[in-house]
């Protein structure tokens, strides 16, 4: 028996016997499942996604009824999961930046302020934020007779917030123009600056520059084509309110949750980048006269954000993912529609999970991709 | 001869200590400052007088009965009322007393782990026999003591079950799957990435949702796992992820000639791991595997949407009770200060030893 000390022969030993044991494991759980799968009369295969689901989901985004198939159901879920999670990663983005920038403020007061709103939202589960927002703070909120009125257009009650919702006419494409122009400018002044800043070591106004380009343009496109933006106001009509933009309580409840909840990880990205940036840096920069706004913009951000984005980007997938909590309030996302009441009603467990599980590993792949791309590009590039 | 002449003294450096000149550095050091400080003054008068209003001055402690809250504040005589839900759910009342020992053996787990004087062998050995104890404690069955089904456990105590038991499971698995990924061998590597990454890239819930709905189809019929086994595996196999990729950091911390040495004396893969890498790597990664605790702790909080009575449902189910209906805000704002000071508990702990095992940079 000599050659099994042989490590080469013990490494092919151990894999073979991993892949008989996983095999194994694999015809066994397959073998009980097929016979369960028939025992209980379940169907299988994906044919139920073109069938009609028969129920009805409150909020879509497409045009769905009860007669739309399952796979409508997945696509109205999926597009649900985006809209929460995409203005989620922009409120909390904002948020993030304002508490992380204020955590590490020389002013005492705002600094301890900070600290405690990191230090309370973070240990207490999302989940039940999600729920005491849902249950105590949203429904709390006035009967739609006595709505919260802010300047007669935007209404807020038990039934969520209701704003006016811009409809685009004719001629409206040339804001948009005007607004690529303007980005595109944007850019080409950024990199005129660049290169004078580097040559004749004068700087430009670069970000004011580009602010008032992006507000003016557009401005100008709006009145040139004669206002083509109007916008649809919502209006009281017996029960409840009708036209413009309904944000519902399962909408915001998660919104608010999530974004509270994620500010508080992404503050700490912030903060843990900006004290990453060794002190030295700091000192040299002041020793070279740049003022304390120079020393941040060209020497300290370029550094921290190096070390700050990487988490803030998973951060944003585990908001992505935390969505999927909606369920236990019955925002229409993936989770709650697809793998809920589709997996409810056809009883296509098997198949139902699989393809929920798929599309949020699909999901997570695209922002780790992103992610390798930022690291791949941030690496210090070392002579 | 020359001619002295007093001058008039200088004036004192301006004080660099005291409360003034404290308040005077710190808030207001410059117009923005002043203005931020204002800020933030308003913000705490929007936020603690009405709170503390809500919570002390109006709220109504002594009482039995909804009747007794008169106030406009919190009906504090709501929690104390239904405490006994709120920590142990529906064990039944002559039983209590095992899941109050139960409880209290656990803190005292807790406490041989964080004293640094208590010997390794005792705080080893208790972390083993906890679980074990804690069974049949509150499981019962043996030594005459009485069946208690787990569907009648809940409230904290589930809580704190579940997340034990996450814990001390999902570690040793986390091990082995960070061993695996950080093997040479091709098959046993891909498996465990394939595992890790996996697990990490799809929510808990859907982990739940699995080990409720469709692991039971995967075993033979007659096998049967009760509600709260099912969200246990569930719980474990995706902690055991997060430990895993918690490990490998540790790993990878460990200067490769601690492996060249162990390699260099010929010791075994395993006598290598167990006695070289795995002290130092699991050293490292202590205060990132805390991290990783504190979520698994909030995490718990999900295995109500899959049925079960965590802290978190106890809120829905107290409030729904006929006599005390619609005390839901007293309801969240308790559970979520219990998971409060368990959470900032553990992260004040995970910092602290941040501090103590940082032993080779020194500034």
């Amino acid at each position: 028996m000599s050659f099994l000390r042989d490590e080469k022969v013990r490494g092919i030993l151990y894999q073979l016997i991993t892949i008989v044991a996983f095999a194994a494991l694999a015809l066994y759980i397959a073998h009980n499942t097929a016979q369960n799968i028939e025992a209980r009369g379940i169907k299988t295969g994906f044919d139920f996604l073109n069938h009609s689901s028969g129920f009805d989901i409150t909020e879509s985004p497409i045009h769905y009824t009860t007669k739309s198939t399952h796979w409508d159901v997945y696509k109205v879920g999926l597009i649900n999961t985006l809209i929460v999670s995409f203005f989620g990663i922009v409120l909390t983005s904002i948020l993030g930046l304002i508490i992380g920038v204020a955590r590490l403020s020389s002013n005492w007061i705002i600094s301890r302020l900070a600290a405690t709103y990191i230090e309370t939202f973070r240990n207490i589960p999302v989940l039940l934020q999600i729920l005491f927002w849902y249950n105590v703070v949203l429904a709390a909120m006035p009967s739609v007779r006595h709505s919260y009125s802010f300047f007669n257009s935007i209404f807020i009650n038990q039934r969520g917030i209701f704003v006016p919702k811009p409809i685009f006419l004719n001629g409206s494409i040339y804001i948009a123009v005007a607004v690529l122009v303007a980005v595109t400018m944007g850019w080409f002044i950024h990199k005129w600056a660049k290169k004078r800043l580097e040559e004749t070591g004068r700087e430009f106004p670069v970000f004011s520059t580009n602010l008032a380009l992006l507000i003016i343009l557009p401005l100008i496109a709006y009145y040139a084509t004669g206002k083509p933006i109007n916008f649809d106001y919502p209006v009281l009509k017996g029960f409840n309110f009708e036209g413009g933009k309904t944000y519902t309580p399962e909408f915001l409840a998660l919104l608010f949750a999530l974004t509270i909840y994620t500010a508080t990880f992404i503050a700490e990205a912030i903060r843990s980048g900006i004290e990453a940036v060794n002190k030295g840096q700091k000192e040299a920069a002041e020793a070279l006269g740049l003022s304390k706004m120079q020393a941040l913009k060209l020497v300290i951000l370029p550094q921290a954000i190096r070390v700050a984005i990487p988490p803030i980007i998973s951060q944003y997938l585990n908001l992505i993912k935390n969505s999927s909590l909606a369920a236990a309030i019955g925002y229409p996302e993936l989770v709650t529609v697809f793998a809920g009441t589709s997996l409810n009603v056809t009883g296509q467990a098997l198949e139902i999970m699989a393809i929920t599980m798929g599309t949020y590993l699909v999901i997570s792949i695209i922002v780790s991709l992103v992610l390798n791309w930022f690291n791949h590009k941030m690496k210090i590039k070392e002579r | 001869m020359a001619v002295y002449e007093l001058k008039t003294a200088k004036k004192p450096p301006i004080k660099d200590s005291g409360i003034i000149f404290w308040i005077r550095k710190n808030l207001l050091s410059s117009p923005s400052n002043i203005l931020m400080t204002l800020l933030s003054l308003y913000i705490l008068y929007i936020i603690i007088p009405p709170f503390v209003k809500w919570a002390f001055i109006d709220a109504n402690f002594a009482g039995h009965t909804k009747a007794d809250c008169t106030g406009d504040g919190a009906c504090w005589i709501f929690i104390r009322v239904k405490l006994k839900m709120f920590i142990f759910g529906f064990y039944p009342e002559s039983e209590l007393w095992r899941a109050k020992l139960t409880m209290a053996l656990g803190a005292l787990t807790v406490a041989f782990a964080v004293i640094d004087r208590v010997p390794k062998s005792v705080k080893i050995a208790s972390i083993l026999i906890l679980p074990i104890v804690s069974f049949i404690l509150l499981y019962g069955g043996v030594f005459g003591l009485e069946v208690v089904e787990p569907s009648k456990w809940g409230g904290l105590l589930l809580t704190l079950v579940i997340a034990t038991v996450g814990i001390v499971l999902s570690f040793p698995i986390g091990i082995f799957l960070a061993m695996g990924r950080q093997s040479k061998l091709p098959i046993i590597k891909t498996l465990s990435v394939f595992y890790i990454e996996f697990i990490r890239g799809v929510p808990l819930i859907t982990v739940l949702f699995m080990a409720s709905i469709v692991l039971p189809l995967f075993f033979p019929e007659g096998v049967n796992f009760n509600k709260l086994a099912r969200a246990l595996i569930g719980i474990t196999l995706f902690q055991a992820a997060y430990v895993a990729e918690n490990i490998r950091g540790g790993f990878q911390a460990i200067p490769k000639g601690q492996y060249e040495a162990a390699d260099a004396l010929g010791l075994t893969y395993w006598q290598k791991m167990r006695l070289i890498i795995l002290p130092q790597a699991i050293k490292v990664a202590i205060p990132n595997l805390v991290g990783t605790f504190i979520s698994l702790f909030k995490d718990t909080s999900l295995v109500m949407i899959i049925g079960l009575f965590d802290l978190l449902s106890m809120v829905k189910l107290t409030a729904s009770d006929r006599d005390w209906l619609g005390f839901d805000t007293e309801g969240y704002v308790f559970v979520a200060l219990i998971y409060w000071v368990f959470n900032f508990a553990m992260s004040r702990y995970s910092k602290r030893l941040e501090k103590k095992l940082d032993t080779n940079n020194r500034d």
